[in-house]
């Protein structure tokens, strides 16, 4: 919150001017960079398939998290940072240039309220349940899937409640599996050996609190069972890692050869780094971030269950604060509620999307939900989103 | 309980210089809206721990609100009085709590979606109140320096970019005696135009020999309150039912002397520190954020007319899988990573001054140390500029300055 900062103020636009302007910003350059097309120019030429789609259809989310700002990504001085999404990604898919969150912009209340198509009011901090039914929920009532065709990959204990909400026409046992990668770490790893204990730490946004674990989350045991990994090979794997997203799309590409989920969810939260004020680490994580984006779509290709078939979206579930923004820290935090803070994009790519196109009407994040709701054909009744129409 | 209600004896527990502003101002305060007076309340229960530029802030505002009509106050607070609040919060003790009821009514305006309208009412009544306040002219036209890359060898990437547009690169400095001769030009401002806390030295490291004359905070000399906060933090997160609004509670009631500072330190200074750590986020970790954070903090709440950061190499973020093996060394210093820290530390060093009173005259410049580059931004000095000529560090200082 701002509050009284009696500071002087660089002059700003207002929100919706800045909001707009980051949108074209990001338009003109993808359109100088990419050679992407304008996509209002491109109405009612639906380049796909939709009935042929429809019965293998998957789709996998991933949130460029947690919030990364357009000077470090989108903006010309930023585009460095960000080489697999715009060399290989971008000119393959439908980019969306002003996604606006108008939520609480706390990580795991703003996943919850992407995942639900409701702006959520939940504690950011608690192992809180969603209020509204969530995505999963919608897809496996209605499409009749069993628990094992959709999945969240979660960074932290905090999501473990994501998969499922509170919300008694729906609720337990309708929701996503949860795997949390750094639990499993965690249960995993002797007791006593404290140095990398920040790494489990829950949430960058405070961290020293972890909520005690409740719900469905993935257990143990399952890692044999279902992901077919030793918990031997487990420890490996993870000691040739660099940091907990890394892990997260470790187990998420095992996740997609043993189980194919049809749905897939993946929170990726190593640039929230950036709380701790180093801003070098928060330029690596978007880094990072990219090139874990750029494998996950090669592995989408690579996998004969995903390959063809498989619609990518990814999106930020929110910004970061501006660094005009006296109430803020600029990079640091996202706590100002400013337009910066607020508007982020999204791309889609692989089936049923058109390649190299831009679209910079304004979206709001939750509007996901029912346009996932409308590519897969389940009915997201509670969603107070609007379908992505460009994506139909 | 509600603003109107308010009583004089409700401000017994305030510190004596506090309270007796609270209650010569007890009129005016009894007219303002819940959602905001608890936030003026914030500030005013540190009163007596504040900068001359910080009490001098808070008289001036109470003395514009009391001169307030009522239809005045009326007009300026219509926006704020127009947010709803739940009885939970008008029950609790903000009189006394002030700064817990502002989190508090944080949490709530998200969930209730009207944080843009306090943000604006917010921005709105700033604006207005600046309109109305003098602004008493400065001694010296405000000088920023900053100090980054100690210890960097080489490095290959461009330095200053986001400051370039507003002044002039310098790629022939002549590093020799750099530091001394920048701390030496502070001293000698601070000799010229002694200001209470007006001009600082913030080092993000052991400190170098520096006049008396300056306030200066260091990161390394915090290091056994650094200690003895982390241990408390810990013990906290280990207590049952421990959730991040207490902690945060219980953290903005340490005081200096209970985290081992001497209570014959400077009261003013000594509180600042703590709230540096307390506060910050990463703070306690990277010396790099501390340096960042001092700065900010000096510039917003002291407002110094002379402020120089030094930045030092902070620890390296291990990667997980270095964390993961068996070895438990010291973490050792990330040279580079510190060095972009620092150069967007300085770029935000250069915002938060730009933000103060007299900006249009101040001057500012960031130094590679040891190195041979250097930016500097001065009214006199083009825009987007570069020079190449060879030029000691006292001579750019006095070129910016002049």
């Amino acid at each position: 919150m701002t509050a009284r900062s009696t500071s002087r103020q660089i002059p700003a636009a207002n929100p919706k001017e800045i909001a707009s302007r980051l949108g074209r910003s990001r338009r003109d350059f993808l359109r100088d960079a990419a050679g992407m097309a304008l996509g209002t120019t491109l109405m009612g030429a639906s380049p796909f398939v939709w009935g042929q789609a429809a019965k293998k259809r998957k789709v996998i989310v991933i949130t460029f998290g947690g919030g990364a700002r357009d000077q470090e990504t989108f903006a010309p001085e930023g585009q460095e940072n960000i080489p697999h999404l715009l060399r290989e990604l971008i000119p393959q898919s439908s980019f969306f240039t002003q996604v606006a969150n108008q939520g609480i912009l706390g990580h795991y209340v703003a996943t919850a309220s992407l995942a639900t198509g409701v702006y959520e009011t939940l504690n950011n901090f608690s192992a809180t349940p969603p209020e509204h039914p969530t995505v999963f929920e919608y897809f496996r009532k209605d499409m009749k899937r069993p628990p094992s065709d959709a999945w969240v990959v979660a960074p932290s204990n905090g999501f473990n409640r994501i998969g499922e909400s509170e919300c008694r026409s729906y609720g337990p046992g309708l929701g996503a599996r949860v795997v949390l990668p750094k639990h499993l770490l965690s249960a995993v790893t002797s007791k006593g050996t404290t140095d990398y204990e920040h790494l489990l730490r829950d949430n960058y946004e405070t961290p020293l609190y972890a909520p005690q674990l409740g719900g469905g989350e993935f257990e143990l045991r399952q890692l044999e069972t279902i992901l077919k990994l030793s918990v031997e090979d487990f420890r490996a794997h993870a000691l040739t890692l660099s940091s907990p997203d890394e892990l997260s799309v470790y187990i998420a590409k095992r996740l997609m050869q043993q189980e194919s989920p049809s749905l897939l969810w993946i929170t990726m939260h190593d640039i929230d780094i950036a709380h701790s004020g180093a801003y070098s680490l928060y330029i690596d994580a978007i880094q990072r971030t990219d090139r874990l984006c750029a494998e996950i779509w090669k592995t989408v290709q690579n996998e004969p269950e995903y390959a063809g078939n498989t619609t990518l979206l990814i999106l930020p579930d929110f910004g970061r604060d501006a660094d005009e923004d006296p109430g803020g820290n600029g990079f640091q935090h996202h706590r100002t509620g400013d337009a910066a803070s607020r508007t982020t994009w999204m791309m889609a790519l692989g089936a049923g999307t058109r390649q190299g196109v831009v679209y910079d009407r304004p979206l709001q994040s939750i509007d996901l939900v029912p346009s996932l709701g409308a590519m897969m054909g389940f009915s997201p009744a509670l969603a107070q989103g609007k379908s992505i129409q460009e994506l139909l | 309980m509600l603003p109107r209600n308010l009583q004089a004896e409700q401000f017994a527990g305030y510190p004596p210089e506090a309270k007796t502003l609270a209650v010569a101002n007890l009129r005016a305060l009894q007219q303002l809206p819940l959602s905001f007076l608890p936030g003026l309340l914030r500030e005013l229960i540190e009163y007596d721990f504040k900068f001359p530029a910080e009490r001098t802030a808070i008289e001036k505002e109470l003395a514009n609100l009391s001169s307030l009509s009522e239809a005045q106050i009326n007009q300026w607070f219509q926006s704020f009085a127009q947010l709803t609040l739940s009885s939970k919060l008008e029950h609790f003790d903000w009189i006394n709590r002030p700064a817990q009821f502002f989190e508090q009514e944080s949490a709530y305006l998200w969930t209730t979606h009207q944080l843009d309208a306090f943000r604006k009412a917010a921005t709105d009544y700033g604006d207005r109140l600046r309109s109305t306040m003098s602004i008493e002219p400065l001694p010296i036209p405000r000088l920023g320096i900053a100090v980054i890359g100690q210890g960097v060898t080489t490095y290959d990437g461009s330095l200053f970019r986001k400051l370039r547009q507003y002044g002039t690169y310098f790629a022939q400095v002549k590093p020799e005696s750099g530091l001394d001769l920048l701390l030496a030009a502070v001293a000698t401002r601070a000799k010229a135009h002694p200001v209470p806390y007006g001009h600082w030295y913030v080092d993000g490291g052991q400190e170098a020999n520096h006049s008396q004359l300056l306030t200066c905070v260091r990161y390394q000399a915090l290091e056994p309150v650094r200690t003895a906060l982390l241990r408390y933090m810990q013990t906290e997160i280990e207590k049952p039912g421990m959730g991040p609004e207490e902690l945060r509670t219980n953290l903005a009631r340490l005081s200096p002397s209970s985290l081992g500072m001497s209570p014959a330190g400077d009261a003013v200074l000594d509180r600042f520190q703590v709230k540096l750590l307390t506060e910050g986020s990463g703070t306690q970790i990277f010396s790099t954020t501390f340096a960042q954070w001092a700065t900010r903090e000096a510039l917003r709440r002291a407002q110094p007319v002379t402020l120089l950061v030094r930045f030092a190499p902070r620890q390296r973020q291990r990667p997980m899988n270095e964390l993961l093996s068996a070895g438990h060394d010291q973490p050792n210093l990330d040279f580079i990573g510190s060095l972009i820290d620092a150069d967007m530390g300085a770029y935000y060093h250069w915002i938060n001054q730009q933000r103060l009173a007299g900006a249009e005259r101040s001057s500012f410049l960031v130094w590679f140390e040891g190195h041979n580059q250097a930016l500097a931004i001065a009214p006199s000095l083009p825009h987007g500029a570069a020079s190449s000529s060879a030029i000691d560090l006292g001579s750019l200082l006095s070129l910016v300055t002049s």
